[in-house]
């Protein structure tokens, strides 16, 4: 199993003959990931290492059979690669670019929210479930298959606790960045209730930072629905409030998205909270004795 | 980013949102002319951004152009939370017979905007929420849908205003705000208070805006509003040369790659003893110029002692981050700084061995992120 990336997942790389959309999805092919597909408007008929480029995303949806869309364009033409891949029928859409303005988004979280599309980001560095495929920017080679389902705002941090894991002999189910923006396609919620129903994944781990309340709504909502063990790292305990800390959703605003109330907010619910990665790392390998 | 009230005040105008005559001074000569400009008495309002100004003594009351120079005397230059005033907004006096509050903000948990009406206007709003929260109406609007007239006849009637005059006026206030909101890309536009003239007549008289700045590449007008001189000077250079850059208050430098990771690393060297003197985000993507950028940034703050970098390696490769490193020794001065150093990721190990093969005595290399953090704090002792 694993979450919305497996072994059925057929990717159309939205932006694939830009460079960083060709040097990500040959590294995602590379990886064994079933790369079906490019878009770029005007170069239909082209290929890049033997993928077709098309046109447009219906067109790859239909002549190669794509089911998952990772999309790396500029700022200015993300919100617009959004709604081309939903309105063509993708299941799963990944947007990796940084930097979207928040009214496009909130107008594009409007849309697809009511069309039951998967989405993941922007500003996220993708998906990778060990093993089976990877999708976006994650550098795979740290993780190994196993059966921590991980789910983070974050992506370098995310790399710190999965190699902590991995010294530790621990594996992934999936590894899910959803994005350090103030408004991102999925939730932890919607996260975290994927990896309860996965059999794959045993126990969760949510990497959580300032900003937002997010924190705090996943606390309520694994109390009441989620049966498997959750344990959480939350960063940015020394940041100053009304601050910007490189995410553009990571900012203190007033006294709410507080490390210290996400933290207790969790701690209220009987989710443990490590201190340092090192520490979620080692409470993990307890849980999983 | 924050615009100051004269700026906001200047975008409700553009969308036809009342506000009073008023002109910019930074010098009490200024002052005087603007005051003559407008005729009548003027109010001299410091503009700094940040609240209680009032209280700060950073808002008079002038009669004519004389005493508004000599209240400009007074308020220029004057400290207020930390904001030193250099600019003032010079504005014909208003008759106040209420106060009310107004303001569209986006809803980061309903990821929608969300707008907020009171008469209990001219205090702070959270005081308003907290101590009488049915007189504070709250509509959140569907952004696919946009403004549509019910929204403000729901504020309107809900808080309870009465006066027909009245209705209609803000009821078209508030229609214009959200169309400043969407037009210009804004994370909160707040009239507070919005006051009613003993003629009955609706006005702006204060306002809070702030623009998304991933949004600014559209408004080029609005991009130029930065003050930069009202900023920390550390902040602005680092903005300058593309540094993500947020001044602590200690004295072990840091600085990681990607938003998170180096959240993380201020946190562990907090953790361990320390006082962290920075956050620094070399990004997804540092080269071996970002690094020499980021390190000129952190050595511009003098109370820095020792710099930690915690590197994982994903986009960013630790061979370039080595280089960067070295780089920088040999272009800044750097030689009075312990650096210590943790790679790991991709092409670690060539990183590491790019800095050993260097031999320079003040780089200390470090197997994990809490060794690093613990060595760094030592070295800042």
């Amino acid at each position: 199993m694993a979450i919305i990336v497996d072994n059925d997942t057929r990717l159309v790389v939205q932006g694939l003959t830009g460079s960083e959309g060709r040097f990500h999805g040959l590294r995602n092919r590379a990886y064994g990931t079933d790369v079906v597909a490019g878009v770029t408007p005007g170069k239909a008929g082209q290929d890049v290492e033997g993928i077709p480029v098309f046109n447009t995303v219906a067109d790859a949806v239909e002549q190669a059979g794509a089911n998952t869309s990772l999309i790396f364009v500029p700022a200015r033409f993300a919100a617009d690669a959004i709604y081309e891949a939903v309105d063509a029928g993708i299941e799963t859409v990944i947007c990796i670019t940084e930097h979207v303005p928040v009214h496009q988004m909130l107008k594009a979280y409007t849309y697809f929210r009511g069309r039951g599309t998967t989405m993941i980001g922007p500003n996220c560095p993708g998906v990778l479930s060990p093993g089976k495929a990877n999708v976006g920017i994650i550098p795979a080679e740290i993780f190994t298959e196993g059966a921590v389902g991980l789910v983070s705002r974050s992506g370098t941090l995310t790399y710190q606790i999965g190699h902590e894991l991995t010294q530790l002999a621990l594996g992934n189910s999936t590894i899910v960045g959803i994005g350090g923006d103030p408004v991102v396609g999925s939730s932890f919620i919607d996260v975290i209730a994927k990896f309860q129903d996965d059999p794959q994944t045993e126990l969760i781990v949510m990497v959580g930072e300032i900003g937002g309340d997010e924190e705090e709504k996943a606390a309520a909502y694994i109390s009441e629905h989620v049966t498997k063990p959750v344990l959480s790292y939350i960063a940015g305990f020394s940041a100053p409030p009304g601050k910007t800390m490189g995410h553009a959703g990571a900012i203190i605003s007033g006294a709410s998205g507080t490390a210290q109330g996400k933290k207790e907010a969790l701690e209220a619910r009987g989710i443990q909270v490590g201190t340092t990665p090192t520490e979620v790392a080692q409470l993990v390998a307890d849980r999983m004795k | 980013m924050d615009l100051y009230e004269y700026q906001g005040k200047e975008l409700f105008r553009r969308v036809g949102i009342p506000v009073s005559d008023g002109r910019l001074a930074e010098t009490p000569e200024e002052a005087r002319r603007a005051a003559e400009e407008i005729g009548g008495p003027v109010v001299v309002k410091a503009q700094v951004m940040t609240g209680g100004r009032g209280k700060a003594g950073g808002v008079k009351l002038a009669d004519d152009p004389a005493d508004a120079e000599a209240k400009a005397k007074n308020i220029l230059g004057l400290d207020i939370n930390g904001h030193v005033v250099r600019r003032l907004w010079i504005e014909s006096a208003s008759d106040i017979a209420k106060e009310y509050y107004l303001s569209v903000t986006f809803d980061r948990g309903a990821k929608k905007p969300l707008f907020m009406f009171t008469t209990q206007g001219g205090v702070e709003i959270e005081q308003v929420a907290q101590e009488n929260p049915d007189a504070l109406i709250r509509l959140h609007v569907d952004p696919s849908e946009g403004f549509q007239p019910w929204v403000a006849r729901r504020l309107v009637y809900g808080a309870g205003v009465e006066d027909p005059g009245e209705q209609k006026q803000i009821a078209a206030i508030v229609e214009k705000l959200y169309r400043a909101f969407v037009e210009f890309d804004a994370m909160l536009c707040e009239i507070n208070p919005l006051i009613v003239t003993p003629d009955g007549e609706v006005r702006a008289l204060d306002s809070k805006f702030t623009v998304d700045d991933n949004a600014l590449y559209t408004h080029p007008d609005i991009a130029e509003m930065r003050d930069t001189a009202a900023a920390d000077p550390l902040e602005t250079f680092a903005r300058e040369k593309g540094v993500t850059y947020v001044k602590l208050d200690g004295e072990v430098g840091i600085c990681g790659n990607g938003a998170g990771l180096s959240m993380s690393t201020v946190d562990v060297v907090a953790h361990v003893g320390g006082r962290p003197a920075n956050f620094c985000d070399l990004g997804g993507g540092g080269n071996a110029e970002g690094v020499v950028d980021a390190l000129e940034v952190i050595t511009r703050d003098p109370q820095v002692k020792s710099i930690f970098f915690n590197i994982f390696g994903g986009i960013t490769r630790c061979d370039e981050v080595a280089r960067g490193i070295l780089e920088a020794l040999e272009r800044l001065d750097m030689s009075t700084y312990p650096i210590v150093v943790r790679l790991d990721g991709t092409n670690a190990e060539e990183g590491r061995k790019i800095l050993a093969d260097a031999g320079k005595e003040n780089i200390h290399p470090e197997a994990t992120m809490l060794d690093g953090a613990r060595r760094a704090v030592e070295l800042a002792r």
